[in-house]
């Protein structure tokens, strides 16, 4: 497999054990009367507590497969994910953002949380996300932006080990991406969560990742596993601009230049 | 100004009316003010209520038992491929033959009882339900689906805010096109076989030849129902809809 010598290339020795470690041999949809199609042959990695890992990929790439899989939503695959991802607290943005369009912003937030938790005080998490006077509006009075904001809060809200987000920032003007971005980063190094999102923004990824997994058309399989180990707060745009031209040389089919 | 315009076409219709009826035979077409005399005279001696309120009951019976089985019996076919391809031609079959073959069979198989009434009024109404609902619990949203199941939203959570206020629009469309449809039948089903309710005072009159009761009758069981659709379904519609 092709993402043996990337994998062993991109991990430090020592690291206490993954949160989660999937792995999917193959995916294959089919469906009555079409033709099978492979979505994923080879794809593996771990997460870790505290560490950023972007999944990016060429659109079409079983990307959201992955993702699927990982939630324990779909299980019709060979692999697997271990331990069993009901186990593990994992809380997803979905790239739209999936809100109950008829329950104002607090109930979305709290509906999300198991019955027992349902009550528990909010206050600090409205005000982080900048959700304070919007928790008795209806989403539909929400931008995109600050819909997504909201799904956010429902995912932070269950205090998961691991957050998911698909594409959370594409459609969102530069400004929104920037501040949701910033409020993901807040977050994981306040409560040490692992992050796995993907997207197929490069720059983005370089911006705020620990670790790039970049992912071959479909059939997916990893091609690479990169550690990216200078401090999200020393990254500027000329080390983000040179490091994106390394890759782009590299993988010229999944990283434009 | 809708509400002026509504008043003003009332207005001119009965202008209309009782203009016409100068010339016709006032047997074939009273005035509207011999109509109105009746229905003020039949509220007197009470008769008016009495029908008013035996007829309704019947509706509202009947209405409950069609919404509730038709909302449940809607929601099996639309999430259920089973279900739909079992009992979508009986489906088909009831919901073709005519009200009147129904509600003879009714009182032919159950005798010429309250029951039989009320059951041929819900069978006529249910299948009507039943379709609307099965269009609604068909067009639930998938990615909502996936959410619930993502962040484990327990049974009742999943009934209470996803499936239910996805379906809310097409009960209140279901009840509001049912309600109509309960009024018709249920008159029809007092004629055949029950000796009281608007529908026996209207066969009642028309033997008599009496057309002013007849007019007065079903004009004052139409403003009812219409009552009914404005001043309780459409504010439940505007309440199932206030996060749009």
């Amino acid at each position: 497999m092709s993402a043996a010598g990337a994998e062993a290339a991109g991990e430090i020795g020592g690291r206490p054990a993954p949160l989660l470690t999937v792995r999917v041999d193959r995916k294959v949809y089919r469906k009555a009367r079409t033709e099978a199609v492979e979505a994923v042959r080879g794809l593996a990695f771990d997460l870790h507590a505290g560490e950023i890992t972007c999944l990016i990929g060429p659109s079409g790439a079983g990307k959201t497969t992955t993702l699927r899989i990982l939630l324990g939503l779909d299980r019709d695959f060979e692999g697997a994910v271990m331990p069993e991802p009901s186990q593990v607290g994992i809380a997803m943005v979905f790239q739209d953002p999936r809100l109950l369009p008829w329950r104002t912003i607090e109930q979305n937030v709290r509906l999300g949380l198991p019955r027992e938790r349902r009550t528990r005080a909010l206050d600090e998490l409205f005000e982080s996300l900048g959700l304070s006077p919007w928790r008795a509006h209806y989403p539909g009075a929400l931008s995109l932006g600050m819909q997504r904001r909201v799904a956010l809060a429902r995912a932070l809200a269950l205090e998961p080990r691991i957050l998911v987000l698909d594409e959370p920032f594409v459609s969102l003007d530069d400004a929104a991406a920037a501040s949701l971005r910033a409020l993901v980063v807040q977050a994981v190094a306040r409560s040490g969560t692992s992050v796995l999102m993907v997207t197929h923004n490069v720059a983005e990824a370089i911006e705020i990742a620990d670790r790039l997994l970049l992912v071959s058309p479909r059939p997916a399989h990893l091609l690479a596993s990169l550690s990216l180990d200078r401090p999200r707060t020393e990254r500027d745009r000329a080390w983000g601009d040179a490091t994106r031209r390394t890759l782009a040389a590299r993988f010229p089919g999944i990283v434009a230049q | 100004m809708a509400l002026l315009a509504r008043l003003l076409s009332l207005g001119v219709l009965l202008a209309l009316w009782q203009g016409v009826s100068a010339y016709a035979d006032t047997r074939t077409l009273p005035a509207p003010s011999a109509v109105l005399a009746f229905v003020l005279r039949e509220a007197e001696t009470g008769g008016l209520f009495f029908n008013v309120g035996v007829t309704l009951g019947r509706v509202a019976i009947s209405f409950v038992i069609a919404m509730s089985l038709g909302v449940l019996l809607g929601i099996a076919l639309g999430r259920s491929r089973l279900a739909d391809r079992l009992l979508d031609t009986p489906l088909l079959v009831v919901l073709n033959t005519p009200a009147l073959v129904i509600t003879v069979l009714a009182y032919v198989w159950l005798g010429l009882t309250e029951t039989a009434a009320i059951v041929a009024v819900a069978l006529n109404k249910l299948p009507n339900v039943a379709v609307i609902m099965r269009e609604g619990a068909r067009g639930l949203d998938p990615g909502l689906e996936e959410m619930a199941t993502t962040y484990r939203f327990d049974r009742r959570t999943w009934i209470a805010h996803v499936l239910l206020p996805q379906l809310q629009p097409f009960m209140v469309a279901a009840a509001r096109s049912g309600i109509s449809l309960a009024w018709k039948i249920v008159l029809v089903v007092e004629l055949l076989g029950r000796p009281n309710g608007v529908g026996f005072a209207i066969n009642y009159y028309f033997t008599l030849f009496d057309v002013t009761a007849v007019i007065g009758y079903s004009l004052v069981f139409m403003s009812v129902m219409l009552a009914i659709d404005a001043f309780l379904l459409q504010p439940l519609d505007a309440h199932v809809r206030r996060w749009r």
